[in-house]
């Protein structure tokens, strides 16, 4: 097991260093001077030949490279000058929110997805099932904002059981922190579950035309254990890999959510960021999303081992 | 749809029949299939209100009226004409902040989503098939083009769009690229796969026994078989391509406002959207409906063109 971990962890590093390359490359085809367009508009030529100092933009390409990354690797993320604050602390003031966020999220949608996955798939044919299906259909294709839009003005607005935008740290008291988060936890939900029962409804039905279900039921074990034991078990590794590659759904969902209900995460950094065109921060964002992303992966390819024992690695 | 419902034309799963990649047969099996005919009722529908778009409307969606800010739907205004005569205007959907007609500029709005999703589905494509057929058939390119795909599709789709788009100066082009750039991959695992399986057929070695060249080899023997896949492919694109433009123009990193879009007219709507609601349902029902269109198609293009998919998804 630790020898497959760390071949794994390994794996990964090709797939990061690729995405290091086309972060760092992002800066150089812009047009103009890198230096320039990092310090931002309001810079003197000292801040712009500090940065161009700093970041080696004299030297060749491949040093200004290894140059980037050795500043990376010791967490200096660069600076951002929109902001006037060191990118790396813009990042952890932001990261509470998102976390908070994309963990609530991830979490109760796996809770109402994987059922709902299940029952469609026991139940196929019916309007149980149909109904699930549908959803799934149209969770794909309602934009996030729309349905942020319409769960405001339904929970927010109209009926004011909740507040309509905005964020409150968790030490700042749970309740208002929850609160707050109902709603764009919902929202950027829809699309998951969509996924996630999508997955579950045909990797179970894949599973129940097989013949230890049929010796299960035989056995007269209850329709429950049959299900879960039985078939979701041996459903699990398809469900769980769509769990961590929609999690890119999750991450793009963040950015446009965060928008909509005004919460100071990294998903609204990163469009302040673009729109400022602060691009130290955009590639700090763009990295550290997708290390989340890429890690993530890893986790589940780890937790097939445990799903199914029959995976060796 | 299963063979069970059309028994004369049947295919068994997986076979192509003679003649061509994609035959009237299965045209005529698409077309039997009543969600595809749902979509592609909807999108012809959008479609035609978007070429009709000055027959629909005689109010241009660019114009600016700071007099007939924020009218609710059906509002009727007078307008007095430069020649001295006057003539009443309904705004059917209310206007904007800037006073622009919601109704004309959610008409003319179908046009930059329609045109985005087809020209991003066929862009990638276009451009995913050439590598794809490349990276499956000459070996050694394999690892270099494989790898760099796998680093692209470590970044979250939407984060990558916003990462291209904040490249250049905003505009309908530079959304296209930005939502290209992201699908592009996609487009090649797919065309790769199908590549390597169908290198080793019997067929393939026999073209190459016969003294058959690379190039008419992999045009006539091996792109015929990628095609009914990608066609199902390319729709999911178009369907994903409208919504990524509707999600950079809402968080204003899209197309501009002067072109109306669905995104833009709702972006638009943001501030105000305790008051005026309207602004952001009714461009947003028309592309949740556009968007759930192309899916439907897509789903049942799938079913009949890629049966080996139906079991996957």
């Amino acid at each position: 097991m630790p020898g497959f971990l760390a071949r794994r962890l390994l794996a990964t590093i090709p797939v990061m260093a690729i995405v290091a390359v086309l972060v760092f490359s992002m800066l150089r085809l812009t047009p103009g001077d890198p230096a320039s367009i990092i310090a931002g508009a309001a810079a003197t030529s000292a801040d712009i030949a500090g940065i161009r100092d700093k970041l080696g933009l004299d030297r060749p390409i491949v040093e200004q490279f290894a140059i980037w990354i050795g500043n990376l690797l010791r967490g200096d993320l660069g600076e951002s000058f929109f902001f006037k604050k060191t990118v790396a602390s813009l990042v952890a003031d932001r990261l509470e929110p998102t976390l908070a966020l994309a963990t609530l999220t991830m979490l109760w949608s796996i809770a109402v997805a994987v059922p709902l996955g299940v029952v469609a798939a026991y139940r196929q044919g019916t309007w149980v099932d149909r109904v699930v299906m549908g959803f799934s259909v149209l969770g794909f294709s309602v934009p996030v904002f729309v349905i942020g839009y319409v769960l405001i003005y339904v929970f927010a607005i109209e009926l004011s059981w909740l507040p309509v935008q905005g964020y409150q740290a968790l030490r700042e008291g749970f309740w208002g922190f929850l609160q707050r988060l109902i709603l764009p936890s919902l929202t950027l939900s829809v699309i998951y579950i969509a996924l996630i029962a999508r997955i579950t409804r045909t990797s179970v039905l894949e599973v129940l035309g097989e013949d230890y279900i049929r010796t299960a039921r035989a056995k007269g074990l209850p329709r429950s254990t049959v299900l879960m034991r039985h078939a979701l078990r041996n459903a699990a590794v398809p469900i769980v890999t769509v769990i961590g590659i929609g999690a890119a759904l999750l991450i793009g969902g963040v950015v446009v959510t965060e928008s909509v209900f005004s919460i100071p995460g990294l998903g609204r950094l990163t469009v302040d960021a673009v729109l400022a065109r602060d691009y130290p921060t955009v590639q700090a964002v763009i990295l550290l999303f997708s290390l989340v992303y890429v890690l993530l992966n890893l986790l589940v390819d780890v937790l097939y081992t445990f799903l199914d024992p029959r995976i060796r690695y | 749809m299963g063979p069970a419902t059309t028994p004369p034309v049947s295919l068994a799963d997986g076979e192509t029949p003679r003649g061509g990649a994609v035959s009237d047969l299965m045209l005529r099996r698409v077309l039997r299939t009543p969600t595809v005919v749902a979509g592609v009722v909807i999108l012809c529908l959008v479609a035609l209100v978007g070429l009709a778009a000055p027959l629909l409307t005689s109010l241009d969606p660019a114009a600016i009226s700071p007099v007939s800010r924020n009218k609710t739907p059906g509002a009727v205004e007078t307008v007095r004409a430069d020649d001295g005569t006057k003539h009443e205007v309904r705004h059917w959907l209310g206007t904007d902040s800037l006073g622009r007609d919601v109704y004309a500029r959610v008409v003319y709005g179908a046009r930059a989503s329609l045109a985005v999703g087809a020209v991003v589905a066929v862009a990638s494509v276009a451009i995913g098939l050439v590598i794809g057929l490349l990276a499956g058939y000459v070996r050694w390119l394999d690892g270099i083009v494989m790898r760099f795909m796998d680093g692209l599709m470590a970044i979250p789709a939407i984060l990558l769009a916003i990462a291209v788009v904040s490249l250049s100066s905003a505009g309908l082009a530079a959304v296209i690229v930005a939502i290209v750039v992201p699908e592009v991959p996609r487009v090649v695992r797919l065309v790769r796969a199908v590549v390597l399986s169908v290198r080793e057929e019997p067929y393939v070695e026999a073209a190459i026994a016969a003294g058959t060249r690379t190039v008419p080899l992999i045009v006539r023997h091996i792109l015929p078989n990628t095609v009914p896949p990608l066609i199902v492919q390319a729709t999911y694109i178009a369907a994903s391509a409208i919504l990524i433009e509707a999600i950079l123009s809402f968080l204003g990193v899209g197309i501009p406002p002067e072109t109306p879009t669905w995104g833009n007219i709702m972006a638009e709507g943001r501030t105000l959207f305790r008051v005026y609601p309207h602004t952001i349902l009714y461009p947003g029902i028309l592309l949740a409906l556009t968007i759930l269109s192309v899916n439907l198609l897509g789903d049942g293009l799938r079913d009949t063109l890629d049966p080996r998919m139906r079991r996957r998804m």
